[in-house]
């Protein structure tokens, strides 16, 4: 499925869709969205990508193995739940900046938690497909 | 309190980023932590003496009743001293025994994350902590039997371990369970204002039992005592410590901690002298049909905690006495007996009585703490072990029913005791030194200190029974409340019929180790009942589920997709059916449906025609496809009844389904019939059956009368509680914040089952 056209394209449309799937994280506490269709959406960019240029000169333009962002992701997501234990309050209290910042808007820990979804749903879906386009 | 008892987490947990350091001349270094702990306790001895107890109290989960609440009193302070007392030298022995060993650093992991469950463990007052912790002990066991993970024994009886302990563990979460609603608690200390109420009720016999499981699986009671001669396999460090001195009394530690609110019942008292009685009379006949060192040990082990059984089974103020102080005794003198086998073993490279002769010649030291131990068991005075006997002795000639039985079978075990200690601390250092073992290596330092240092305290203890009286004994017979007031522990009672069953003992015991010599033959000779001992039976037991869990995995874990998903959807219809034919209305109310619009129209008959062309096609990645289609038309269904966030996240993944079905059948052979026309047929029926009942599913639940409260909830609270408009996402990441945790967790670990399942058998077909 190697033809110009895609290939071409793609080297545009990884940076864009990427861009685009953290725009649909941020703003999902607002709006439709958030990590786990941001995650989606980012794999579906690598994924694009793999298919225009083969696996492996996308395996180099990621570096390392998608898998670490799942351990990443976990522990992202995990320590924004414990954040509030520092405050002594239960555990994954939602904690608030008190006034919003521009761009981003309301921060809080559970935008922390999002991203750890987003990153442990990236990892997860490249690991998986990966694997499986290495093996068969 | 909390800190010193997650110290040995927090330590494991270093040790993965350090482990280079300890792995070498370090090792040395972690032994400073049981000593921290060990002088940490040392302190509050006073206070506890003085009849306080200390409470610490940490909320965790309170809307269950489950909290880090933390009791230090006489009894559990006994039982945190021993634990990092004896930690202590075997952390400093480890550092030699294991000197250069590739996995030190996991060594020291397992052994200081088993001493922080441990000391958590007796120093819980809440059941359900203590549960969680006495389920740490058991998988660092697990751990720590199977450490030679290259030899499949070590990985059996590490299995097997785990499974025995694990089971216990179960029992005593329920028993906790019923325990706590029976008791309206799960703090120990409020049960004990309940513990008329508990004894009353019709469930006492139901705890009690789960009780006893939990105890004696952990405590190696018969018959559940086979996996503790086979945890042997661990290095000797560790027979030490978990197997010998501390996790194997985390059960009598149990039972103890239960007597003020179970004890004193028929039912308790009686089964508890039972099988004591049963245990420690088998596993000491047992020591004399062994000729491995460990082996005699792991039976004198579990001898030793059958009196323990035993003397709490009695339940009196004398016999609690009795078992406070045999717990100090055994401590003392079992880990000093194993760690001199482990320095035999280490140097001679043989644990077998019949050829280790001699050793004083090259290991003096070693021979002389290996001499003060196996007088201390067989309670010679002065040691602390003749206090210790005495005091069993006295305890069961008060017995009220057939006190003779019970004294003959206290009196048998005693002497095979005595037998058991001589062979392993006496037998291997007399005589002449054979040949073979006249180059053995001196031992270094740090192996027979530590040693040394606990047969020592065995004798000073002895002479000067009020070091432990006051501080440590009489503590935990309060903590079990009972009032220890004007007993005094001392050598010398007087010649009375105690003193008598002493002197028989230990001339008998004598007599029979100058004429029974532990030799293959009885090894063989034992072996030949085997088959009617309860390993063989529970092994017996195990293999037969194996087969039959096989023989069920066959019929429907046959690795055909197409028959997962039929029997799944048989199952489904069959049983969702049943229950729709019994309840449903089929009436459907037209008058609330909205109007259907064309853009519904026009979205059904792709949906339909995409169906159509996914069952008639004969190209693989053209059912693919269509079904892609499929799914996209679903979405679009989601966006006309706004949902969009469900339909962005259905459009990606069914983006991501057909992508992997593609990876997946663009590399098979091309378009096979396989399945004849009857099979089609088949399939076609349960497809529309499956598909009806759906539909009647789902019809049924708009004819429900809808419940609006949550859903108002969130709607009112998301932005109030949670700063977010879009309340799916809202729901996802803060109101049900662990649901979605746990589902990433479960997606990370999918992630990891697919990458080692396919990687792994890669692997494989290279090695071809």
């Amino acid at each position: 499925m190697r033809t110009i056209i895609l290939k071409t394209a793609s080297a545009y449309l990884l940076p864009v869709l990427l861009l685009f799937s953290v725009f649909i994280l941020l703003r999902g506490h607002y709006f439709p969205g958030g990590g786990f269709v941001g995650g989606l959406m980012a794999s579906i960019a690598f994924v694009l990508h793999a298919f225009a240029n083969g696996l492996s000169n996308t395996k180099t333009l990621i570096r390392f193995h998608p898998g670490f962002l799942m351990p990443v992701g976990l522990a992202l997501a995990f320590l924004s739940g414990m954040a509030p234990l520092i405050f002594s309050l239960p555990f994954m209290t939602g904690l608030w900046y008190p006034e919003a910042l521009p761009v981003i808007g309301a921060l809080g820990s559970a935008l922390f938690f999002d991203i750890g979804v987003y990153l442990v749903v990236i990892g997860v879906t490249l690991t998986i497909i990966f694997t499986i386009a290495d093996t068969i | 309190m909390l800190i010193a008892i997650l110290l040995g987490f927090l330590f494991s947990l270093l040790l993965v980023f350090t482990g280079k350091f300890f792995q070498g001349k370090g090792g040395i270094v972690s032994s400073l932590i049981p000593l921290v702990l060990f002088g940490y306790f040392l302190q509050f001895i006073p206070e506890i003496a003085d009849g306080g107890t200390i409470v610490h109290s940490y909320s965790w989960v309170p809307s269950f009743g489950v909290n880090l609440d933390f009791t230090l009193d006489g009894l559990s302070l006994l039982f945190a001293l021993m634990i990092t007392g004896i930690g202590f030298l075997v952390f400093v022995y480890t550092a030699a025994y294991l000197k250069n060993h590739k996995y030190l650093d996991r060594f020291y992991g397992y052994l200081s994350i088993f001493m922080a469950a441990m000391l958590g463990l007796v120093l819980s007052d809440n059941l359900i902590t203590l549960f969680v912790f006495w389920e740490l002990t058991s998988i660092s066991s697990f751990f720590l039997i199977g450490f030679n993970n290259s030899n499949p024994e070590s990985r059996k009886s590490a299995i097997t371990a785990l499974a025995i302990t694990g089971f216990g563990g179960l029992s005593l979460l329920a028993g906790a369970l019923v325990l706590g609603s029976v008791g309206g608690s799960y703090s120990i200390n409020e049960l004990l204002n309940s513990s008329g109420e508990i004894a009353a009720s019709p469930y006492y016999i139901l705890i009690a039992i789960l009780i006893f499981g939990a105890a004696f699986t952990k405590s190696a009671q018969f018959p559940f005592h086979f996996w503790l001669p086979g945890a042997m396999k661990a290095p000797t460090p560790v027979s030490t410590y978990l197997h010998s001195a501390t996790m194997v009394k985390a059960g009598i530690y149990l039972l103890m901690r239960m007597t003020p609110v179970l004890g004193n019942q028929e039912f308790w008292n009686s089964t508890l002298i039972i099988v004591g009685a049963i245990t420690m009379v088998y596993a000491a006949v047992h020591t004399l049909f062994r000729t491995d060192l460990k082996g005699i040990l792991a039976y004198s082990t579990i001898s030793a905690l059958g009196i323990l059984v035993f003397l709490i089974g009695q339940g009196t103020e004398a016999a609690l006495i009795a078992a406070a102080v045999f717990i100090v005794v055994h401590a003392l003198y079992k880990a000093t007996l194993f760690l001199v086998t482990g320095i035999i073993d280490h140097q001679t490279l043989s644990r077998d009585v019949t050829i280790l002769r001699g050793l004083r010649k090259v290991m003096l030291p070693v021979a002389i703490a290996g001499f003060l131990a196996a007088i201390s068991s067989a309670g010679i005075p002065p040691t602390i072990g003749f206090l210790g006997k005495e005091l069993t002795y006295e305890s069961t000639l008060a017995l009220v029913s057939t006190p003779l039985l019970w004294i003959a079978l206290i009196l048998i075990t005693k002497i095979l005791l005595l037998h058991a200690g001589f062979v392993a601390g006496i037998s291997p250092f007399i005589g002449k030194l054979p040949e073979r073992f006249a180059k053995t290596r001196k031992p270094g330092f740090l192996l027979w200190v530590p040693p040394i240092i606990l047969s020592v305290a065995g004798i000073v203890f002895g002479v000067f029974p009020g070091i432990i009286e006051g501080s440590l004994i009489k503590p935990v017979v309060a903590a079990m409340g009972q009032d220890a007031g004007d007993q005094h522990l001392q050598l010398w009672h007087g010649f009375n019929t105690v003193l008598w069953l002493s002197v028989a003992t230990i001339v008998i015991g004598t007599v029979l180790y100058f004429t029974i010599k532990p030799s293959q033959k009885l090894v063989n000779l034992a072996a030949r009942v085997e088959y009617i001992s309860p390993e063989s039976i529970i092994s017996g037991f195990w293999s037969l589920f194996n087969k039959f869990s096989s023989f069920w995995t066959r019929i429907f874990q046959n690795g055909y997709l197409r028959n997962y998903v039929s029997t799944i959807m048989v199952f489904l219809i069959g049983l969702s059916g049943y229950t729709l034919f019994n309840t449903a209305t089929f009436s459907i109310d037209l008058s609330t449906l909205s109007g259907i619009t064309v853009y519904e129209i026009a979205v059904v008959c792709i949906l339909l025609i995409a169906v159509f062309f996914t069952v008639f096609t004969r190209s693989r990645l053209a059912a693919v496809a269509s079904m892609g289609v499929m799914g996209l038309a679903i979405c679009l269904v989601f966006v006309f009844y706004s949902a969009p966030d469900l339909a962005m996240t259905q459009f990606s993944i069914d983006t991501l389904t057909v992508i992997l079905f593609v990876l997946v059948l663009y590399k098979l052979p091309r378009y096979l019939e396989l399945s004849d026309y009857k099979t089609r047929i088949k399939d076609g029926v349960l497809a529309i059956a499956f598909g009806s009942i759906i539909t009647i599913l789902i019809l049924e639940v708009l004819a429900q009368p809808v419940h609006m409260e949550i859903s108002e909830y969130y709607a009112q609270n998301a932005y109030l509680l949670a700063h977010g408009k879009n309340v799916v996402n809202v729901i996802l990441v803060d109101f049900r914040g662990s649901d979605t945790f746990m589902e990433i967790s479960v997606l990370a670990i999918a992630a990891i089952g697919v990458f080692g399942l396919l990687k792994l058998r890669l692997k494989k077909t290279d090695q071809r």
